[in-house]
């Protein structure tokens, strides 16, 4: 390759750097007009239009659930069809999955935040990262159309033989999923590269953000499980169209194949959507609590373990369909295991508030929400995974509370924490902190409403995915709605004071939580190019030691090996004028 | 280095604003392959496991089904993409060496080695399609004594034919190479996209080298 000329040991003169507040040319106002958009490699405009796309997509999946809700307002038929019923948990789940769940934090925040954690330009492959979005685009295109040519009714896991039998558009369906999963790949290897080789100075592996341990774990699932589901879903689609029978047992093919395939996916998918949760609360659990991470390695490296051992325990979903009990045992034990990294996780987050001092705004509220759903969600999974409970609660109501008690009360509110607290990075403009916590504090009620009664019909024998009830759940099941009802208030509530912060807002500083991680040293909003200079680490990013007007980051110059722009140099001297 | 500065700002144009140097851009490209290939590994993993799965179950149908490929003809395709390899090698050690004539040739015989593939693929499906081995449901074929005959010819089906447009899509990227080598897009400091098709088509030969024994040679 091209060689340089340079000593092996590179040594990096620092000059000491502020960021501007809020400066008149940011990335928003850089490049003007839909094209522009639609046409951009950066990568926190491309972030920005996952984060419209996920939104839209948690809109009509949450609609979606309150009609699900609704119907099951009594034990009889409300206003749709069993039909109707099966095609809008189908189309619930599925959209809540594969279009909102695994894009949202790596493909929306991440993509955001990524590159500026790391002091880097943009990911390591932008347009690469602009394709992936459309490739995203186009798998919601066929979802789509397959909702109006027929719909699916057979559940977001389109279990064999039924998948391959029912009418409707299940091969469309299938499509746009497999045509997604590119979407999820290219985004996690991108990711993974941008991690290793675009790190500024300073950045080493032990001073890599939480969040970027979370997003690498969390990327490593995406490049490792996706494909073996493009595969099964290939197959499938095959099944259909062709009629292959490798899974359809009328053909000579095995369901029970199809379901290994499928949870060799899905179960360490369910981990593509946690972990990079768990990055989330890592990060905005040392700024609003002014202190060191507790537990760095701890943290940064239970998230590979969970990535590794979710790999592990696919199984567990199929105890009872006809496994073998040794497979059965072996999948219930390593199951269990998931819960010691994630154990680790939650006590050193626990640790790292400990004697903090702890500033309540509304990212934190989110993440104390998020501590304590989610360990009941964790809990309950534990339950589920022991063989013997699990054969009683096997596809009842107990399950879809376990999961949405991980999926929404998990990895929704560390969504919904980061949002906020990236929030003015993003825009540059504050939101309402007093709406922000009453929404906070309504979802947090609706949510516990909606589903604790869940895991009591389920354990009294309610099962899943009926339309109708035996007339005894009936109590419970309109508690769950009104709680629902009161969730949906909560997220109208969010939507109408972002979008008054977005056209109203004030403006926001550039650090206005006083952190000390990398992203909040630039500008909000950030440059185009992120950072007016190459960062110099010298501080991690939990560095809570000093105060913050002695927190300056430094400055790579073009004599010491970095950066290669004539520009550069120009800034570096400004910048010392300033300083004089 | 050599040259003027018109020369060096030649060699940088292919640099892109995010990175700091060559170097730095070289071994992100190539980074993001190899985790390409693995992801490429895992996606015919799954057919592989279908494979040892219904192998397992039914072993004298594999027996009894694998006579009806030709070996011959599996064994001259193997020949061709193995030999497909070694000039793509070619084709990446002459853009090092900023023999770019050598690059365009090297990359034309990889092309026509992969056309040979696949025209012999070709024959071989529309010789099964005569004798009325389809995949699945659409199978008629009465030559083997086993009623689950067709999921072998599926298995089969899928996996040389996932594999085959793999090979299109190597075709269509050389392609692309040669275009952008004739435009003079590559020399001695600049040559990843031919690097990393390379790396690319060695995955779709070393593929076939696993197909290739598994489907044909197990009677």
């Amino acid at each position: 390759m091209a060689t340089t000329e340079e000593t092996p040991t590179r040594k990096i003169q620092v000059k000491r750097f502020k960021p501007e507040e809020y400066p008149e040319k940011h990335y928003l106002n850089q490049e003007k007009g839909l094209w522009a958009w639609l046409t951009t490699v950066d990568h926190k405009k491309i972030g920005l239009m996952y984060l419209m796309s996920v939104a839209f997509f948690f809109l009509v999946g949450g609609v979606l659930a309150l009609l699900l809700r609704t119907e099951l307002l009594t034990p009889a038929r409300n206003f749709m069809t069993a039909d109707v019923y099966n095609q809008v948990f189908t189309l619930h789940g599925a959209i809540m999955i594969f279009f909102f769940l695994i894009p949202s934090v790596p493909a929306a925040l991440g993509n955001f935040v990524l590159p500026l954690q790391l002091g880097a330009k943009d990911v390591a492959f932008p347009r690469l990262n602009l394709a992936s979005f459309y490739i995203y685009v186009i798998g919601a295109l066929f979802t789509i159309t397959a909702i109006f040519t027929g719909g699916i009714d057979t559940g977001w896991t389109f279990y064999t033989p039924y998948s391959s039998t029912t009418g409707g558009s299940v091969a469309m369906m299938t499509l746009g999923v497999f045509i997604l999963g590119f979407s999820s790949i290219l985004t996690g290897l991108n990711f993974i590269v941008t991690i290793h080789k675009l790190r500024s100075p300073g950045i080493t592996w032990n001073k890599l953000p939480l969040n970027l341990w979370g997003l690498y774990a969390t990327s490593l699932i995406q490049i490792l499980a996706t494909p073996v589901l493009a595969i099964t879903l290939l197959l499938l689609t095959m099944e259909r169209v062709l009629s292959i029978g490798i899974f359809d047992p009328a053909l000579g093919g095995d369901p029970v194949l199809y379901q290994h395939f499928f949870w060799f996916y899905s179960h360490p998918a369910v981990y593509i959507m946690i972990v990079p949760g768990f990055g989330i609360v890592s990060e905005i659990i040392s700024t609003f609590s002014k202190k060191v991470i507790f537990g760095y390695w701890a943290i940064a490296l239970s998230s590979l373990a969970i990535a590794f051992i979710g790999f592990l325990v696919w199984g567990h979903h199929m105890f009872t369909a006809g496994q073998s009990s040794l497979a059965n045992m072996v999948f219930s034990f390593l199951t269990f295991l998931v819960g010691i990294p994630t154990g680790i996780k939650i006590f050193n987050w626990l640790a790292t508030m400990y004697k903090g001092s702890i500033d309540l705004k509304t990212p934190m509220v989110y993440i104390l929400v998020f501590l304590f759903l989610f360990t009941i969600g964790g809990f309950t999974g534990i339950m589920l995974g022991a063989l013997s409970v699990d054969v009683h609660l096997h596809d009842t109501y107990y399950v879809v509370a376990h999961f949405h008690y991980v999926m929404m009360g998990g990895m929704v509110m560390a969504f919904l924490g980061g949002l906020h607290y990236w929030w003015p990075k993003m825009f540059g403009k504050m939101y309402s902190e007093f709406w922000g916590k009453i929404a906070a504090g309504i979802i947090f009620v609706g949510f516990n409403m909606t589903f604790l009664p869940q895991f009591i019909m389920g354990s009294q024998g309610m099962p899943r995915r009926y339309y109708n009830y035996i007339d005894q759940f009936q109590a419970f099941h309109q508690f769950s709605t009104i709680g629902a009802y009161i969730m949906g208030v909560g997220f109208v509530i969010i939507a109408a004071y972002l979008l008054h912060s977005l056209l109203r807002g004030e403006k926001a500083s550039s650090n206005p939580w006083g952190s000390r991680a990398l992203e909040w040293q630039t500008s909000s909003p950030p440059d185009l190019h992120n950072f007016k200079h190459t960062p110099v680490i010298i501080n991690g990013p939990y560095d809570y030691h000093k105060p913050m007007s002695e927190f300056q980051l430094g400055i790579a110059t073009p004599h010491n090996g970095h950066g290669h722009h004539e520009e550069e140099g120009m800034d570096v001297a400004e910048t010392e004028k300033e300083k004089a | 280095m050599s040259g003027t500065s018109a020369t060096i700002e030649k060699r940088l144009d292919h640099l892109q604003h995010h990175f700091i140097d060559s170097d730095q851009q070289f071994e992100s490209a190539k980074l993001g392959m190899w985790i390409f290939l693995a992801t490429e590994i895992l996606f015919f993993g799954g057919l592989f496991a279908a494979y040892i799965v219904y192998r397992s179950w039914y072993p004298e149908l594999y027996i009894q089904a694998s006579t009806e490929l030709n070996t011959f003809w599996g064994a001259i395709n193997t020949g061709v993409l193995i030999g497909s390899s070694l000039t793509v090698a070619m084709a990446i050690r002459s853009a090092q060496l900023n023999q770019i004539k050598g690059l365009i040739y090297n990359l034309y015989i990889t092309i026509a080695l992969a056309f040979v593939f696949m025209v012999i693929k070709y024959f071989e499906y529309t010789h099964k399609f005569h004798l009325g081995i389809y995949p699945g449901e659409y199978y008629t074929f009465e030559g083997i004594a086993h009623e689950k005959a067709n999921i072998f010819f599926s298995i089969y089906y899928m996996m040389t034919g996932v594999h085959g447009l793999h090979v299109l899509i190597g075709i269509g990227l050389m392609i692309w190479l040669v275009f952008k080598a004739k435009k003079g897009a590559f020399h001695s400091g600049y040559y990843t996209p031919v690097e990393i098709t390379g790396l690319y088509w060695h995955l779709v030969d070393i593929i076939w080298i696993f197909l290739f024994p598994l489907l044909y040679l197990i009677d």
